[in-house]
Formats: C-alpha cells, sequence, structure tokens
C-alpha cells in the first residue's frame, strides 16, 4: 500500500513500489489528464507538481512520492476557478490536438512560480516539452501573458 | 419529406456521378441523419445543423478535430449563412455513419479536383476508389475540412435553413418572405411581429427546402473572418478532454503490443510462462504479426510484455536497410525505366540543345508521424456486436475496415469518435492499431484498450518515404530556364505536387515506382514534403547559376501565376528582402502551392557555435483564397511550419535488419520550443476556391530553410535532415 495525497485529496493504493506514478494516476486513479507520451522523460506529457516542482511522472516511481504533495492538472483550478494559466491558455488559443497541453501548463506553471517574469530565454531553457502539433508560439505567448511580461 | 432533395438544391447532384451516390445509398440520407442526430424537442432542418425550441443551434460537424480548429470553422461557416447568434451555436460530432458522408468531397472529386487528400491513398488500396467508397468518406485530411464540407455543405445548409425559417415565419404572419429579417437568431417584420429561430424551427421542418439559395457576401459576414474562440479549447487546459487513451469503461482491460518488429514477419512462438505469472496480467494474446499482453493496468501489461522474447518468422525484408533502399533507388534512376508524370513541350530537345545544363541529386530520408498520443484504440466484442473507441481521421472508413478485420457486417459494428492527439495522416486509413485491437478483443472478456508504446508507435507506423531526386534543368543567356527535367523515385499524393508554377518553357516530370519496401502512408502535405524541398532547393540552385537574386529570379519565372506571384512578394515585403541581413545571418525563400493554397516562406538562418543552423525567423505569405477563422489558420501555418522544420532539422528514420532503428524521441528529435523561430503570417484572400489550412505550412520550409543556410555558408546541402553535415563544409558528417 502506498499513500498518496493527489489535489489534495489522500488514496491508499495497492500497487508496486516501483510503478511510476503516472500509471497510477492514470490507470488506478482514473486521472487521466496527465498524459503518456515518451515514457523515458523526455517530451514532457507527463509533468505534474510534487511539491510544486514539476515533475515527469512518467519516470517517478509512486513510493518515492508517499506522503508529498501531489498536483496534478485536474487540481490546478481549485474550486472551479481557472489557474490564471490556464486562462491565459485559453485566451492565447494555445491548445491544438491539446494532448502535450496538461504537461505544458504544468510545466508553466512551475516556471512562473520560480521565476515570476522569465525571459524568453529562461522560457525556452525551461519549457522543453514537444508540442508534435507545433503550438510553440501560442505557449510563450500564454505564458508572457499570465506573467504580465 | 426533404430527403435528398438538400443535396440537389445545393448542387451537389449536377453531375451524374453523385446521382450514382445515391443510387448506392440504401436509405435516405436525412431520415437516417434525423435518426441519430436528432433530439426529440428539436427540429432536423438539414443534415448539418439542428435547431432547437430552446432557439440552440446545433451543428454536425462530419469531420474530427484534431486540433486543426475544424470543429469551430465549420460551424462559423453555417452560423454566417444562418444569421445566427454565436453565443447559441455548438457543435457536435457526427457519428461514424453514412448519412455524414462527406459527400463534398466526394464531389470534389467527381468534378476533377486535383487535391485529392492523401489519407485517401491507404497503402493497399491506393489510388482511385471506386465511387462507391467514395461514397463512404468521412475523412479529415488533405485539409478538406473547410474546402469541401465548409464550402459545399455548411454554407448551403446554413443558408437553406435561414430560407425554410423565414418562409414559415412569412406564412405564418401572412406576410411577403422578403419583409423578413433574420439576424441574430431572431425574425422579425416591420408589423413588430417577432420570433425566434427556435419558436419557428418546428414549422420550419415541416417545409421543402428550397431549389436554390442565396450565399451572402463577404463583405456581410459578420462571423467568418474573425478569429472566434474554439470550443474545444476549455476541455484541453483542465484535463477533461478525453482522448483515446483516457477512455475509462467498467471491467476494461489494458493491453500492450509487440509486432513483427520487422516489415511483414510473423510470430512463429512465444513462450508465455515469464509475462503468465506477473501481477496483475490476465491473458496473453497471439496474433498472427504481433503479440500483445492484456493486464489490469496499461503499465503491468508492459512490463510483461517486456518479460516475453517472442520468436519472429521475419520474413523476405529481414535484410532491408536504408542502404539498400537506397542503392536500389540509384540503381532504378540510373536505369531510367520511368513512368511519365507530365511533360510540357520537348525537354529532350531543349537539354540537348542548352548552351548551359545544370543537374544535381537530392534525397530525403524516412520519417514517422509521431503523434504525442501514441496509437491506440478500445474495442469490446458482445453478442457478435462490435464497439469501437478511439481516434480516427476517416470514422466511416475506420469502420468499415473494422468490420472487416472483425469479419462481420458493418452494421453490427459501431465506432465511437474521441479526441486525437495529433493526426498528421497516421490516423486516416493506416489502421493497424486498429487491426490489433479488434485481434486481441475477441480473445477478451469485456472492453480492451490497446495502446502502443512510444517504442511500438515508432517502429510500426506507417512512414513518409525516403526518395532520390534527380534534376536538370537548362539556363539561357538571360538567365531564363528553357528546360527542366525532374527523375525521382516514388509517387503517391496529390498528384499535383510534383509541379512547378514557374513558366519553364520546356517541363518533363518522371517516376520510377515500387521501390519502396516499408509500410507507407500520408504524412502532413504528403508528397508536397520532399517535392517543396526538392523544387525549390534546386530553382534556387538555379538563381544562382544565373546570377540572380533568387526572390527576382522566381519572379521574373512567375508570369502566368499572379497569384503566387503576388504571395512571393508579400513574403519578400515582410522579410524586409531588400535590406540586408544581419552580419552572421542570411535568408532563404521558397514557394509553394499545396491543396489549393499557396505558400511563400523566408527563413533567416544563423550557425550556433557548433556549427548547426538556428533559424531565427519565418516570415509566410499565405494565399488560402479565403480564411474562415484567422487565428486557427494563423496556428495551423505554424504549427505546420514546425512539423517540416522537425523534418529538416532532426527527422530520419533508418533501417537495418528490416526495423527501425529509432525507437523513441531520444532518437527520434523534435523541434522544442528553444528551437522556433519568430513566424509572422500574413493573408491574402484573393477570392480564389478555398484552399487548405493544416498542410500547406509544411510544405516550402526545408528549402526556405536550405536556401539560407546557402546563402550564409555557400554549402548546398542536398539532403535533409541538416543535422547530418556540417554546415560550413557541405560534408556529411553522420554515417549513411
Ligand atoms: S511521458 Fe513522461 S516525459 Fe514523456
Ligand atoms: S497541441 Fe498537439 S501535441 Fe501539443
Amino acid at each position: 500500500m502506498i499513500s498518496l495525497t493527489v489535489n489534495g485529496a489522500k488514496h491508499e493504493v495497492d500497487v508496486e513500489e516501483n510503478m511510476p506514478l503516472l500509471w497510477v494516476l492514470r490507470d488506478v486513479l482514473n486521472l487521466t489528464g496527465t498524459k503518456y507520451g515518451c515514457g523515458v522523460a523526455v517530451c514532457g506529457a507527463c509533468t505534474v507538481l510534487i511539491e510544486g516542482a514539476a515533475v515527469r511522472s512518467c519516470s517517478l516511481p509512486a513510493g518515492l512520492v508517499s506522503g508529498k504533495s501531489i498536483t496534478t492538472i485536474e487540481g490546478l483550478s481549485a474550486g472551479g476557478a481557472l489557474h490564471k494559466v490556464q486562462q491565459a491558455w485559453i485566451d492565447a488559443q494555445a491548445p491544438q490536438c491539446g494532448y502535450c497541453q496538461s504537461g505544458q501548463i504544468m510545466a508553466a506553471v512551475a516556471l512562473l512560480s520560480d521565476k515570476p517574469k522569465p525571459t524568453d530565454d529562461e522560457i525556452d531553457s525551461v519549457m522543453t516539452n514537444i508540442c508534435r502539433c507545433g503550438s510553440y508560439a501560442q505557449v510563450r505567448a500564454a505564458i508572457h501573458a499570465a506573467a504580465g511580461t | 419529406m426533404v430527403t435528398r432533395r438538400m443535396f440537389i438544391v445545393s448542387g451537389i447532384v449536377a453531375s451524374g456521378g453523385l446521382a450514382i451516390g445515391y443510387a448506392l445509398m440504401p436509405y435516405t440520407t436525412l431520415g437516417r441523419a434525423r435518426k441519430i442526430a436528432g433530439k426529440p424537442d428539436a427540429s432536423m432542418l438539414t443534415t448539418w445543423v439542428r435547431i432547437g425550441t430552446d432557439n440552440s443551434v446545433t451543428v454536425i460537424v462530419p469531420h474530427s478535430e484534431m486540433g486543426q480548429g475544424v470543429h469551430t470553422s465549420l460551424p462559423m461557416m453555417l452560423a454566417e449563412e444562418l444569421d445566427a447568434d454565436w453565443s447559441l451555436v455548438r457543435m457536435e460530432q457526427a457519428p461514424a455513419d453514412m448519412a455524414f458522408a462527406n459527400v463534398g468531397l466526394a464531389r470534389g472529386f467527381l468534378r476533377g479536383d486535383k487535391s485529392i487528400p492523401g489519407v485517401l491513398s491507404g497503402p493497399a488500396d491506393f489510388t482511385f476508389r471506386k465511387i462507391a467508397e467514395l461514397m463512404n468518406l468521412q475523412l479529415t485530411g488533405g485539409s478538406t475540412s473547410v474546402r469541401f464540407t465548409g464550402v459545399d455543405g455548411m454554407r448551403r445548409t446554413g443558408a437553406a435553413a435561414r430560407a425554410m425559417l423565414i418562409k414559415a415565419a412569412a406564412q405564418k404572419w401572412s406576410v411577403p418572405e422578403l419583409e423578413i429579417v433574420a439576424r441574430q437568431s431572431k425574425l422579425t417584420h416591420a408589423s413588430g411581429k417577432s420570433a425566434t429561430y427556435g419558436e419557428m424551427a418546428t414549422a420550419a421542418a415541416e417545409l421543402d427546402v428550397p431549389s436554390n439559395v442565396q450565399l451572402k457576401r463577404k463583405s456581410d459576414y459578420t462571423i467568418v473572418g474573425r478569429p472566434i474562440k474554439r470550443f474545444d479549447i476549455p476541455s484541453k487546459v483542465d484535463g477533461s478532454a478525453r482522448f483515446g487513451v483516457d477512455l475509462r469503461l467498467p471491467n476494461m482491460s489494458f493491453a500492450v503490443v509487440a509486432a513483427s518488429p520487422v516489415f511483414g514477419g510473423k510470430l512463429k512462438s512465444v513462450d508465455e510462462a515469464p509475462a503468465k505469472s506477473m501481477r496483475g496480467v490476465r491473458q496473453i494474446v497471439k496474433l498472427p504479426d504481433a503479440v500483445a499482453v492484456v493486464a489490469d493496468n496499461t503499465w503491468r501489461a508492459n512490463q510483461a510484455l517486456m518479460a516475453l522474447r517472442p520468436e519472429w518468422d521475419e520474413g523476405p525484408n529481414a535484410a532491408t536497410s536504408s542502404a539498400s533502399i537506397f542503392a536500389a533507388m540509384d540503381a532504378a534512376l540510373d536505369a531510367g525505366k520511368f513512368k511519365s508524370d507530365f511533360s510540357i513541350g520537348n525537354v529532350d530537345a531543349a537539354l540537348k540543345d542548352a548552351r548551359k545544363v545544370i543537374g544535381h541529386a537530392y534525397r530525403v530520408p524516412y520519417l514517422a508521424h509521431a503523434t504525442m498520443e501514441t496509437m491506440n484504440c478500445t474495442a469490446h466484442f458482445d453478442n457478435g456486436k462490435l464497439t469501437i473507441w478511439g481516434g480516427f481521421q476517416d470514422g466511416l472508413g475506420a469502420r468499415a475496415k473494422a468490420a472487416k478485420f472483425a469479419g462481420i457486417p458493418i452494421d453490427d459494428v459501431t465506432l465511437n469518435h474521441t479526441a486525437m492527439g495529433g493526426g498528421f495522416g497516421r490516423r486516416g486509413s493506416t489502421l493497424n492499431y486498429l487491426q490489433h485491437a479488434i485481434g486481441v478483443a475477441r480473445q477478451v472478456q469485456g472492453p480492451v484498450q490497446l495502446v502502443f508504446t512510444r517504442e511500438e508507435d515508432m517502429t510500426q507506423d506507417y512512414y513518409r518515404h525516403g526518395s532520390v531526386s534527380r534534376m536538370n534543368a537548362a539556363l539561357d543567356d538571360k538567365g531564363k530556364v528553357t528546360a527542366w527535367l525532374h527523375q525521382f523515385t516514388e509517387k503517391f499524393d496529390p498528384p499535383e505536387a510534383t509541379m512547378v508554377n514557374y513558366d519553364f518553357a520546356n517541363q518533363a516530370s518522371r517516376y520510377v515506382k515500387g521501390l519502396n519496401p516499408i509500410p507507407w502512408g500520408p504524412w502532413r502535405s504528403v508528397d508536397h514534403t520532399q517535392m517543396g524541398f526538392f523544387i525549390e532547393s534546386f530553382v534556387d540552385e538555379l538563381a544562382h547559376e544565373a546570377r540572380q537574386d533568387p526572390f527576382e529570379f522566381r519572379r521574373a519565372h512567375l508570369s502566368a501565376a499572379p497569384r503566387h506571384k503576388a504571395v512571393l512578394e508579400l513574403a519578400a515585403s515582410m522579410a524586409g528582402w531588400d535590406k540586408r541581413p544581419a552580419a552572421g545571418q542570411a535568408r532563404g525563400i521558397a514557394l509553394r502551392e499545396a491543396f489549393g493554397t499557396i505558400v511563400a516562406q523566408v527563413a533567416e538562418v544563423a550557425l550556433t557555435k557548433d556549427g548547426r543552423v538556428r533559424v531565427l525567423n519565418i516570415w509566410s505569405a499565405v494565399d488560402p483564397g479565403e480564411v474562415v477563422n484567422p487565428a486557427t489558420f494563423t496556428a495551423q501555418i505554424q504549427g505546420g511550419a514546425v512539423y517540416g522544420l522537425t523534418a529538416a532539422l532532426y527527422g530520419e528514420i533508418t533501417i537495418a535488419k528490416g526495423r527501425v532503428m529509432q525507437r523513441n524521441f531520444t532518437e527520434y528529435d523534435m523541434v522544442r520550443m528553444g528551437d522556433v523561430p519568430r513566424h509572422e503570417v500574413r493573408f491574402i484572400e484573393s477570392g480564389a476556391p478555398t484552399g487548405g489550412a493544416g498542410e500547406p505550412g509544411t510544405a516550402p520550409i526545408a528549402a526556405a530553410v536550405g536556401n539560407a543556410i546557402f546563402a550564409l555558408t555557400g554549402q548546398r546541402i542536398r539532403e535533409l535532415p541538416f543535422k547530418n553535415f556540417d554546415l560550413k563544409t557541405g560534408t556529411r558528417i553522420a554515417a549513411l
């Protein structure tokens, strides 16, 4: 049994210690907003926040985050109000197919909590998520809008 | 009752071809559509729109949303002609049923429109399908949605619905139709009488569709041409959008599959023991060409699959490699047994007589689609009936294939569309994931979701083909091209991708076929991806040989193509072509027409310290005839350029021992934020027939970047991807 705190709710899950958090979220807790893209920490589709820091959950054994605070895309809009990053994403019409966007948004939330006014270079170095649809220009614009830069 | 008349009205039946299409339909289109999409309190006015008594307008869209915004732009076109209040407009995706076939596309085909998309050209049944099959189309690809469904279907449907509402009001109020104003989902008359569309909808449904409808003038548009916000976006920022892989059903199992790593191979044997006892494993399923593990979650299924050591009968491709494929292509070009693609004038004579002949060979590798959501499909057999869930660019086609794979009548197959995490041609007619899901599901109790790992997705794709191109051209003393001879390997789709829009006096295009042993599939912009690179790089070489500026050289050869010329000129002026680039930077230009849309791109590049190309700016001038939604169209051009830039910089699938060598993004790298140039897009709305949005931005980018590299370093790189070359010296640094 592993005890996980996801979006403020506590869950006891009967899974292997080495089962990646991504699959616990998706297949055990049915929180499917967090996506699988590569499984080897290179695409960012599975990004979640662990204690506020962006982490690629496909390569993170669930056993390691027992007791830590985990936030997924579903938990971002607390009490129904959209997070300012989500709102900026809508205003910029950033998603195309949308598949990469949960990960992009979680990475951007972490970036902005770290660096509230990021430069383009800082965005480039932190936002390494892959978007196959090529929504990068809109994602960049949304980050700047959310930051007021 | 309204049956086929809608199509007659909209002129779709003008040619005999579609009359046949109707004869082939076993039921009346509207009746069927009404049954499927009709709601008890709503009147189905036409196939594609439903107006509720609550005044809601629901537009039923026969295409799939892949992020190109079609679920919004098609309703925009309909709502415009309907004069609907946009805030009342909703969208529903049509089920995969004949009643929602892409009649517009079939019509485009029958009247000889050349830009029939690549998704039509499946690997097995490529070229011209029978009309009966065409009538089954519900596909999204080849940039067809707005071009065919929108123009032929949505607009006329909206206008017809509006006319019927007006007529109903006129009858009820006993006033002439001409005196009624329809605006913002409301009908009004000077007498003070008024009604919402919803209040008049039931009465209108009793009327026949008018035999002729008047479409609005562009100057009267209030919806089309505006950057309307997409319907699907809110669900894509909070995790609530359900992609195929997000489907969760009671009693569902999860399956992961490994197909023969060698194309065409078969499963010889597999010892199930190592996987059988692993936690969560429910079943091991053998298929003719694959083995799958079914478990209680995806990860456990994959852990167990990795424990298996299947033995394969590798078949005839066991020794195939990129080197052997390219050698065969070169040999075939040497042998010179060409099929004629097109010919204008007498190119052989012109080349023989020419004072100056230039010739070079180009080449591009195989490419994978690598959609972000890997291929997946959920299937459930229950009492001989099959239900499918997944992302499909051609729902009807997929349903028909599912029936074939399952060996049951099509009426026993239900197909449910989900959101798609990227298509780019991969989710059209190339359906190994559907086939495997059905193969597994028929051996499993309850629904099963089959998911490709990224490794499976990358090694079991249907690839953009590698090919070799040899080009020869002659120049006269004034720098005019007097002969253009293009000889290349493999030709798929669309047929006109090999054409040049320049007024070269003598032209011929020839190819050899049958050299591709690897599964083929349409890849964003299909043959334009390579033709854009071959043709527009070589045109640049000719400009250089003629000692002319590459922009002026192109411009001088566009005497018969005013739209192309205008687009080229706009791109040059956006880029400030007449001003010198900053030190250490250079620009390249390229021009392409793809799927009815003309795009000119200027790329501005620099070299990084380690000698790699860095694209700093792109300027795109685009003439798609008209722009329905400028925000989504811009995003499509930008996204298309990123897709093409990934191929130009990094994209390369190689084959060794019949297998794909690249298994994940670690080996098949992608353009990311840090690689993405600033990209300005501007439109020319020439009023020409509407062109596509999703693919044209991909076609010219590799050439624009290659031409800029030449301008910067003097090195002409005639092969993609650029990462394989030292750009300062032009030498290949990666092994072949
Ligand atoms: S799925 Fe985790 S980084 Fe790609
Ligand atoms: S929006 Fe499709 S992959 Fe990013």
